[in-house]
């Protein structure tokens, strides 16, 4: 398969396996140009909003920020800051719904916007990033709180440290997924924005290309894109062909480079690295611009809302409010999901936050996503294998998964399922087969857990039993020796024994008295050799007595500080 | 606001087990139509005796297994069973055999395996085999086609004779059945007959036997509409035809006066049907894509094999439940790579 690329120029590309074509939905959110968010009442910004550790917060309820400054961070290697999205005040902290399938609550930063926004010092612009250090740039993209943006949610900058030299750099901007188009909405509005994010990336990676790749249902975004080439440019914009999912990031790489990523490894392995739009144009403004990750573009879509579109709005927006903005709900919301319709989890609120990783809300009406009918058997079609884009056999997953055979559900690759959502799609049974994988992943990581626990607690048994043998052993191999010992003594010991008592008594007596006199020897040798404290020169002392003195003081200081409180 | 919260993925599902059924039922009617204009009205009352049969023999078990009874008759697999079977077995097969059949296949080889989707043997196939075995000078005795027949019953004298076993004063069973042309072909070949010799016989058609030869062709048409429909891969007829038509092909190459050209396989008995209609039912096939060549395949094969030197005219139905039984072994052999595994990567 060949595609257009760049201007002109053809380019090879591969296939993966299965895939759908779906109704992409996408004019509805398309119809309007982007829209800015305004400034709601409140801000709730979850201190995880990233894979890693959380991040802890850096200020204390009532404390004032300014928009862009840092609001929590972590040591942790793993991980990444967080920053205020405009100025106000920090009027909480404590346990809020997010946006996360399990529907718990998790610690949140509130801030009340003071409508001033007001900018905090920013970091130096680096317009010049090709004379930089990458050192410089991996801090900057780790302390603008970047993170994959396309719903990863890992952090950019410990993906760009691969270890490994990278042949190809992927721009992620396929937006398979239907109803989304705030990658597109990015890719038409700030073509500029991407285009430089990928030149910044292709200088810290050194890679010999860099392919931006974009859905061929998407061809203004291309256009956008090539104009803002240059003549000279190693980056290639490649149309490739609209089949869900081909945004997934293993799909991607197949697609551009026919090269797969090993199972259970990382695209760094194949030499690749793939960041998609939002988090390249997040990466151009946090070096070029200085600012923090603070606000994202947003699809608001579905019959369910009465005026679609996508918006420019600051992190930490409330769904509810978000969706107000647009019109609010129309007929009867059924379902309101982050994320696309195949793979995005359904929210219990719209309470919920706006977070760095969310690209879409979108609220189905019982038209759209009736409500699913009873699962009935499966009938063993392989419809699912046939549409799996990792080509596993979903059927068979499905059998184990059901059967909690989870040892033959892994011997099927159960962890390399992506949970894309083809199968259930295409099930004529309606079997809902991505819950049973998800299903049957977290049985198998509990069982692993457990089975990790089992196995150090019965390492730690087997330890203390062998140890205890051993001493056992040692024991008996003592008393032996001494048994033997006293057996064969008696020739020996017998020629001295042949005097009298008395002279066992003198010998003792000697011995005694020979081992007080080495002692006494080492006494006075060792009062001999002079302490390193002794034979000090006067300048010496002098210093000694000064940190006496000083410590001295210091100790009496704080035995007054520590009594005042209570006076 | 509050929502109700499922797993994704959020779309309406454009397949559903009852469609495909249905569009399975569907094809099989014009072939159906074909077997009633030749063999007349027989082939209908078993049509519907079986259809009947199988849907009381359907709810009947579902309610001994205490399950909700109208969503399994709905889903439309007992009548594509019913119709399978009805359309193998001969126009005048006595009534009861017809249910005896169905009581065969819907409880003891589908609903006591668990219903839908978890019987290994396809439960028309084997009731076809039940009823061989069990009766076999009725499930042979077949009626002439149309244009070969002396006396055509009524559907008053059909009815009679395959609910009380009476005939017409004037008629014997012998006067009004007929072997099927494989059955013919086959006893002529076993008294050492040259097929040329045999073909002079008014009972041939152009390649099969007469009448018999274009009822393929509308079960064929059914076929490729399902093809088209994609309710069927083609895989499992192709590999089939193919095995089928390879092994006719080499021996009548070898020797045509001795073994009956490829095109008489393909269009005598139920080859045509079983290819589209029988072999590949999901339940009972492999589902590996790679599996379902081998197993159409050595299906197609294994027909040539049991006409040839078996002991059954017709081979089908024993061909499909030996390859049902090896169905789960071929898939276990023939998983497909999954992405990121083995040697792959290309630079």
């Amino acid at each position: 398969m060949h595609a257009e690329s760049k201007k002109g120029k053809t380019r090879e590309l591969w296939r993966f396996h299965g895939g759908l074509h779906l109704p992409d939905q996408k004019e509805l959110s398309l119809q309007r140009p982007l829209r800015q968010a305004s400034l709601p009442k409140r801000l709730v910004l979850p201190l995880q909003q990233h894979i890693g550790a959380p991040a802890q917060p850096m200020v204390a309820v009532g404390d004032r920020v300014l928009k862009g400054a840092m609001i929590a961070d972590s040591a942790s290697p793993v991980t990444a800051p967080l920053h205020a999205p405009t100025s106000g005040t920090v009027v909480e902290i404590g346990e809020y719904p997010i946006p996360h399938p399990s529907g718990l609550a998790d610690l949140c930063i509130v801030i009340e916007p003071d409508g001033l926004e007001a900018w905090s010092e920013l970091p130096q612009p680096i317009s010049d990033f090709r004379s930089v250090d990458n050192q410089t740039l991996l801090q900057r993209i780790r302390d603008a709180g970047i993170v994959g943006m396309g719903g990863a949610t890992f952090p950019a900058a410990v993906k760009l440290n691969p270890g490994k030299p990278i042949k190809t750099l992927i721009i992620n901007g396929a937006e398979c997924e239907p109803y989304i188009t705030c990658d597109d909405r990015l890719m038409r509005d700030f073509a500029d924005r991407v285009v430089n994010g990928a030149r910044i990336l292709q200088q810290m990676l050194q890679s010999e290309e860099c392919l931006i790749a974009v859905e061929d249902n998407k061809p203004e975004a291309i256009l956008a894109l090539f104009q803002q080439l240059g003549a000279e440019e190693t980056i290639e914009v490649v149309r490739i062909p609209t089949l869900y999912p081909s945004g997934g990031e293993k799909q991607l790489i197949r697609i551009l480079t026919g090269r797969e990523v090993p199972s259970s490894g990382l695209p760094a392995q194949v030499g690749v690295i793939c960041h998609n739009v939002s988090t390249t144009a997040a990466i151009a403004e946090a070096v070029l611009e200085g600012r923090p990750l603070i606000s994202r573009l947003v699809t608001l879509s579905g019959e369910g809302i009465r005026e679609p579109g996508n918006f420019h709005a600051p992190l930490g927006i409330l769904a509810s409010d978000l969706i107000a903005q647009a019109g609010g709900y129309r007929g009867e919301p059924q379902q309101l999901i982050l994320g696309g319709p195949m793979m995005g989890f359904d929210l219990a609120t719209d309470r919920a936050p706006l977070t760095k990783g969310a690209n879409c809300l979108l609220c189905l009406t019982a038209k759209e996503a009736p409500r699913p009918e009873p699962a009935k058997a499966c009938i063993r079609c392989g419809r699912c294998a046939d549409v799996c884009p990792a080509n596993l056999l979903p059927q068979q997953l499905y059998w184990y998964s059901r059967a909690k055979d989870l040892e033959n559900a892994q011997d099927y690759n159960l962890f390399d399922c992506i949970e894309c959502g083809c199968c259930s799609h295409v099930c004529p049974s309606h079997i809902p087969l991505v819950q049973y994988y998800r299903y049957a992943k977290a049985e198998s990581w509990a069982m692993e857990q457990t089975r990790r626990e089992s196995e150090l607690a019965k390492q730690r048994h087997d330890f203390r039993v062998s140890r205890l043998e051993r001493l056992e052993a040692e024991r008996k191999a003592k008393l032996r020796k001494k048994k033997e010992a006293l057996k064969s003594k008696p020739p020996v010991a017998k020629k001295p024994q042949a005097g009298k008592d008395g002279d066992e008594k003198a010998a003792k007596q000697a011995a005694i008295e020979a081992a007080m006199k080495r002692a006494a020897e080492k006494k006075t040798k060792q009062q001999l050799k002079p302490k390193n404290t002794q034979n000090l020169t006067p300048a010496q002392q002098a210093q000694i007595e000064a940190a006496d003195k000083r410590r001295n003081s210091a100790a009496s200081n704080r035995g007054q500080q520590d009594s005042e409180p209570s006076n | 606001m509050e929502f109700h919260t499922l797993s994704s993925p959020h779309t309406q599902r454009p397949n559903r087990v009852d469609r495909i059924m249905l569009q399975v039922a569907l094809a099989l009617l014009p072939g159906t139509a074909a077997l009633t204009f030749y063999f007349g009205w027989g082939v209908l009352v078993n049509v519907v005796l079986a259809i009947v049969s199988a849907l009381v023999f359907e709810a009947l078990a579902i309610r001994l297994r205490k399950r909700p009874v109208m969503p399994v008759l709905l889903d439309l697999s007992a009548v594509v069973t019913a119709m399978l079977f009805a359309v193998a077995i001969p126009p005048l097969l006595p009534w009861w055999q017809v249910v005896l059949g169905m009581a065969f296949a819907i409880i003891m080889v589908k609903q006591m395996y668990g219903g839908l989707g978890y019987n290994p043997f396809n439960p028309a196939m084997a009731a076809y085999v039940l009823l061989l075995v069990s009766y076999p000078v009725e499930m042979t005795s077949w009626l002439p086609p149309a244009m070969l027949a002396e006396h055509t019953l009524t559907l008053p004298q059909i009815l009679t004779f395959k609910f009380t076993g009476s005939l017409p004063a004037d008629l014997t069973l012998d006067a009004i059945t007929m072997a099927t042309p494989l059955d013919e072909m086959r006893t002529s070949l076993d008294l050492n007959r040259m097929i040329s010799e045999i073909r002079l016989s008014p009972l041939w058609g152009d390649f099969g036997g007469l009448g018999w030869e274009w009822v393929g062709n509308w079960f064929l048409l059914g076929g490729v509409w399902m093809l088209y429909k994609r309710t069927i891969t083609w895989q499992i007829p192709l590999a089939f035809l193919a095995g089928l038509v390879g092994m006719a092909a080499l021996f009548w190459l070898f020797d045509a006066e001795r073994y009956p050209s490829p095109l008489f396989h393909l269009f005598s008995g139920g080859a045509i049907l079983c290819a589209f209609f029988i072999a590949t039912d999901p339940v009972t096939a492999c589902t590996t894509r790679a599996g379902q060549l081998i197993y159409g395949g050595a299906m197609g094969v294994l027909v040539y094999i049991i006409r040839t030197w078996g002991g059954y005219p017709e081979a089908v139905a024993f061909a499909v439940l030996m390859m049902n039984m090896a169905a789960p072994s071929i898939d276990y052999y023939t998983r497909p790579r999954t992405y990121g595994h083995g040697e792959v990567n290309r630079e």
